[in-house]
């Protein structure tokens, strides 16, 4: 399902973000190590990884925040080093923990942010607002760190950027407000928004995003539709109670204890059923493993 | 413009508090002043025979019965010391103060330059230094007239003058260092303030030390020889303000290619 064919056949092909060979070294230790990315425009792509990835690093260097040590990008057509502005003032940026300025009152840090951009967003920032539930007569350094991420999100949202990046977006957003983010982001999309989510949390990537690429020490393990990641991710299963497994293909990683027998499974549901209800089972609770074992998946690949 | 503005917002609690501490401890040791006159004969003896310290402040010089020797000594401390701090402190925070507050991200991601957004700060603290320099000024010639006494205006006016070329100086090698500083900046600019001010009293006290002049800016805000020149030693200044310049240089130079990692 690629972006083109969601949009209802209006093919595009340019590119919002393209990285080669990206590498960042904070002196000895690594940040990423030879990124390569491709986003097209309009895409809703997700970025796993878990945290020190390198995914802050990748999203950093294509803000202009710190400077490669090797490799280049273009993001919307801009060059992220000789360009830098003309990429940031087409993108959203929400980072994972965002501050502000003390001693100021939301909408004050609403309106600086649109006169930095030289643009009136009053419009918009309040539709946002009012959807967030936020408001703006609150002084920034009294908000929850929830509030303060919604005074980010409407910052990222309100000048209408072409790019959306998104760095741990929902981490503080209780589960109404983070549907209604997601709601709004999917709106974005559809009006042509490019969206690059970065998350550890896999099934927001799973529900919201068309591609995603995994990260791991610095580097790109994997980048591919997130069916196709889906359907090579396992699943956890853990049984109370006792189980012939024997003779069932697709189980790895098989912990047994006391009557609780836990494994990795990748093969045929149907099987796993009817191996599942040939035995005595008390009790059963099958899980999107942790990213952890993707990543192991991964890398016996 | 906007992020003058903004800078400006940020900072008018400390330039106030600065302003107003400084401000009025001058308008009190002037009102002072018309009281001390008359004991100062003798006062002026005894500050006379302190050997060193006596030189320190350059008390052996100037005449603590007239008003503008009293001015020199008095309120050349207040205004040098007080001055210097608030330059230091308000430059020497500038540039680090949004990764300390972590508040660079949010700045940086916006489409405006690192240069504009040096120039911005640079001018911020510029503005607020002359800010409070014409209100203590204005403040100082009040008081003066006042309590009577006839105002000094060209002695004044040098005075003045050297303390905010002090100031300026003081901010832009403080400015130059807040590029490389992540936290605790404040620390560097008391610091920095103070050094000069102390580097100044031994450059005063010995003669071996004299070279020290052209290190520190207290060095051109010698009340004693700006009342026996009339003028500011403009070698002085000049090297002052080169250094100062060099400062604001680097601060450019720095943050234009600094990682923000915070």
């Amino acid at each position: 399902m690629e972006a083109a064919e969601r949009e209802g056949g209006v093919v595009t092909n340019m590119e919002a973000i393209r990285i080669e060979n990206l590498t960042k070294y904070y002196g000895k230790a690594r940040g990423i190590e030879r990124v390569s990315l491709s986003v097209e425009e309009g895409e809703f792509f997700g970025f796993i990884g878990p945290n020190g990835a390198g995914k802050s690093t990748t999203i950093r260097t294509l803000l202009g925040l710190i400077s490669p040590t090797g490799g280049h990008a273009v993001v919307l057509g801009y060059d992220i080093v000789k360009e830098k502005e003309k990429v940031l003032a087409g993108t959203g940026y929400l980072p994972s923990e965002a501050m502000f300025h003390p001693g100021m009152r939301v909408r004050d840090v609403l309106k600086f942010s649109a006169d930095l951009r030289k643009k009136d967003c009053r419009e918009a920032a309040a539709g946002l607002c009012e959807r967030m539930q936020l408001d703006t007569s609150r002084k920034v350094d009294e908000l929850s760190f929830g509030n303060r991420k919604k005074v980010a999100i409407v910052c990222a949202l309100q000048h209408d950027p072409k790019l959306l990046i998104l760095d741990e977006p929902t981490s503080g957003l209780d589960p109404l407000m983070q549907k209604e983010f997601f709601e709004i982001l999917r709106e974005r999309n559809e009006q042509g928004t490019t969206v690059f989510l970065s998350s550890h949390i896999l099934s927001e990537i799973q529900h919201n995003c068309s591609r995603a690429a995994i990260i791991r020490e610095g580097r790109i393990l994997v980048c591919d539709s997130v069916e196709a990641l889906s359907q090579s991710n396992a699943r956890r299963v853990t049984v109370h109670g006792s189980v012939e497994l024997a003779g069932l293909p697709g189980v790895r990683d098989r912990k047994e204890s006391e009557g609780v027998i836990s494994f990795l499974y990748s093969g045929d549901m149907k099987a796993l059923l009817r191996t599942l209800a040939a035995g005595d089972v008390l009790d059963l609770s099958v899980s999107e493993p942790d990213l952890e074992e993707i990543f192991m998946h991964f890398y016996e690949k | 413009m906007t992020l003058i503005k903004h800078e400006l917002r940020q900072g008018r609690l400390s330039l106030t508090i600065w302003t107003a501490a400084v401000g009025s401890l001058l308008v009190i040791c002037i009102f002072l002043f018309p009281e001390m006159k008359g004991q100062m004969e003798g006062v002026n003896d005894v500050f006379a025979s302190m050997g060193s310290f006596t030189e320190a402040f350059g008390m052996d010089r100037l005449n603590f019965g007239t008003l503008i020797g009293f001015y020199a000594v008095e309120c050349g401390n207040v205004l040098g010391l007080g001055g210097a701090f608030f330059a230091s402190l308000c430059a020497a925070g500038m540039l680090s103060k949004e990764e300390k507050d972590r508040t660079a991200e949010f700045l940086l991601t916006h489409p405006v330059s690192r240069r504009r957004i040096v120039t911005g700060k640079l001018l911020a603290v510029f503005v607020q230094i002359v800010a409070m320099n014409v209100i203590v000024y204005a403040l100082s010639v009040g008081s003066i007239a006042a309590v009577g006494e006839e105002i000094p205006w060209k002695e004044l006016n040098l005075f003045h003058l050297a303390y905010f070329l002090l100031q300026l100086e003081l901010a832009g090698i403080c400015f130059g260092i807040s590029a490389f500083m992540r936290k605790g900046s404040a620390g560097a600019g008391l610091g920095i303030a103070a050094m000069m001010y102390f580097l100044n009293l031994v450059a005063n006290i010995t003669e071996a030390a004299e070279f020290l002049k052209y290190i520190t800016p207290f060095g051109y805000c010698e009340g004693a020889d700006i009342v026996a020149d009339g003028c500011l030693d403009g070698g002085l200044v000049v090297v002052g303000l080169v250094l100062g310049a060099a400062g604001i240089a680097v601060a450019y130079l720095q943050y234009c290619r600094k990682d923000i990692t915070v």
